[in-house]
């Protein structure tokens, strides 16, 4: 069981870090961040898995389904999302070195 | 004994995975590790989902995670396989919504229930559920207007009247599940249904251009709600994940409204977004145009050429035509780089996504603090589909609608070649008046096919 207070540290420390972890981020990969940020809640995965296990009548079983519907697609489209832009992502060495694979 | 294991382990893993999930954030701050930063947090989310399912009870309700989880996934990954680039923002949008949804779904079998919960509990399990609620329905709305399913702003008198009427409903209707009138179900209904209404009313009369802002904003507020459910649930994993989506996208969420000169009440409140009618450009001198020949030699020859790409050059599809001419250029020994703005795309950096998928080494690519002390010795700089971004009223007539963006400083070069289809007006129907320098050189056509007799003409130069 997490007190609330405790509750309020996590809270607090957590939207440091994200705030933190953002502001050096440059405006290039702004898109493909907010699709890494938008994949990362995709955790909500588990609290519905865990709901859904706890549901106890046919309406909580059909919301609950749902819930976990909504959160895999949020986790895998957001994975699939974010990864298919950030391998686009090559620098000029690298490009070159690509290319003389690929012929 | 036993089931103290079993909750230890799965602590444990959620712990690791929420340190997975800001080590990967934070990789995917750089280009060089931002694929390894995305895989990162992939593995957490594996992590913590494989043992989620190990230790649920084998009932009917696993089965059906099972077959949730299978269908869901399978859905986005062949949704997420598919879509193209430029349609990248709508699609971030839904998926963003599906979270807001779990959330709700999650506050929502919470309050039915309506067992044994604490103030605290209830009380975050209503707010996140409220938010969650609204990033679902209105993430639907600005997935249908940015896909095109919805092309009308919908805007009454006494509408903020009737939003604000929805909000108090909702809060009254929350307030009065939290203090004690437990498992109402009607009630509980209601509230939710309100929610939903609330969030499809607030995104309905924003304008297609501002779209971004608001997902990015949904973006934090599904952050928020899974944080606050995870709260509920004693999910240290989902407090961690979701409040550190909720920090870092209110943060880019101010960040990409700065870049669009509004501030976020402007956007949610103004309806500013395709409204705008009054053109009060400064237009001194008269359209120049250029034949492609010509401006094939002037770029052929050049020291230094900037390239400023908008929106208009991915919607013809011509980034591969336009790298196609700067390795033309390369080659002739011409220095080439692309000069982003930040609204260049649909949301910040969708520009860098488009221009990275045709090849464009992002070594090549500066951002606007980075190249406009460049273009005073560049010569030449071609605008291709962007307006609003290089029109120089911004810094200097206080009466344009634009006036205070930040622009591409694009008046500075010695040369500026812009690709337009016609002498209209620019997405704002703002007049621009870089278009009548004297500098200014107007190539008339559609994007890809004028890029493509640049080509010819800079392979014609030698």
């Amino acid at each position: 069981m997490i007190d609330g207070v405790i509750a309020l540290y996590i809270f607090m420390l957590a939207a440091f870090t994200g705030y933190e972890v953002i502001s050096r981020v440059p405006v290039i990969l702004h898109t493909p961040l907010m699709s890494g940020s938008n994949f990362v809640h995709g955790i909500v995965l588990v609290g519905a898995m865990v709901a859904l296990g706890a549901a106890d009548t046919p309406l909580l079983r059909v919301i609950g389904f749902i819930g976990v519907i909504l959160a895999a697609g949020n986790a895998v489209g957001g994975y699939v999302v974010t990864e298919r832009m950030l391998k686009m992502f090559v620098s000029a060495g690298k490009n070159a070195a690509g290319k003389k694979q690929g012929h | 004994m036993n089931t103290l294991n079993a909750q230890t382990m799965t602590q444990l893993s959620y712990l690791v995975a929420a340190a997975l999930f800001i080590l990967g954030l934070k990789r995917m701050s750089s280009p060089v590790t931002a694929v390894s930063g995305v895989r990162w947090a992939g593995a957490g989310m594996v992590l913590a989902t494989l043992v989620t399912l190990a230790f649920m009870t084998p009932t009917l309700n696993m089965a059906l995670v099972v077959a949730a989880i299978l269908t869901g996934g399978a859905i986005a990954w062949v949704s997420g396989k598919r879509v193209a680039m430029t349609d990248m923002p709508q699609m971030i949008a839904l998926y963003n919504g599906m979270g807001g949804g779990a959330a709700a779904a999650i506050a929502a079998i919470a309050l039915y229930r309506g067992n044994e919960h604490s103030f605290a509990h209830l009380t975050l399990a209503i707010i996140g559920g409220f938010i969650g609620a609204v990033s679902f329905s209105g993430s639907l709305i600005a997935f249908a207007k940015l896909q095109g399913l919805i092309t009308k702003s919908v805007r009454f008198s006494g509408q903020k009247a009737m939003n604000l009427a929805i909000l108090v409903i909702v809060l009254i209707l929350g307030c009065t599940v939290i203090c004690g009138v437990k498992s109402e179900l009607p009630l509980v209904s209601l509230f939710f249904a309100f929610s939903l209404i609330l969030g499809v009313a607030m995104t309905l009369p924003i304008g297609g251009a501002d779209m971004p802002v608001v997902i990015s904003l949904y973006n934090a507020l599904t952050g928020l709600a899974v944080s606050f459910e995870g709260f509920v649930l004693d999910n240290a994993a989902m407090i961690i994940a979701g409040m550190v989506v909720g920090a870092a996208g209110t943060l880019l969420t101010q960040l990409m409204a700065k870049a669009m000169n509004r501030s976020l009440g402007n956007v949610l409140f103004a309806n500013f977004g395709e409204s705008s009618g009054a053109s009060t450009g400064t237009m001194a001198g008269s359209q120049k145009p250029i034949e492609a020949s010509d401006a094939g030699v002037m770029m052929a020859f050049s020291q230094k050429v900037i390239v400023v790409p908008g929106y208009g050059l991915a919607v013809a599809q011509g980034q591969h035509k336009v790298w196609e001419l700067c390795q033309l250029l390369i080659e002739h020994g011409v220095l080439v780089k692309f000069a982003i703005h930040p609204v260049a795309g649909r949301m910040p950096g969708h520009m860098n996504v488009l221009l990275a998928e045709a090849g464009v080494p992002y070594d090549l690519i500066s951002d606007l603090d980075e190249i406009n002390a460049e273009f005073d010795t560049a010569d030449v700089a071609l605008i291709i589909g962007a307006n609003d971004v290089v029109n120089p009223d911004a810094r200097t007539n206080k009466a344009s609608p634009i006036f205070g963006m930040p622009i591409l400083s694009a008046d500075k070069a010695k040369n500026v070649i812009v690709i337009k289809r016609g002498q209209g007006q620019g997405f704002s129907g703002i007049d621009n008046a870089l278009f009548g320098l004297d500098q200014t050189r107007m190539l008339y056509g559609d994007a890809q096919a004028a890029v493509g007799q640049l080509i010819q003409a800079v392979k014609a130069a030698g």
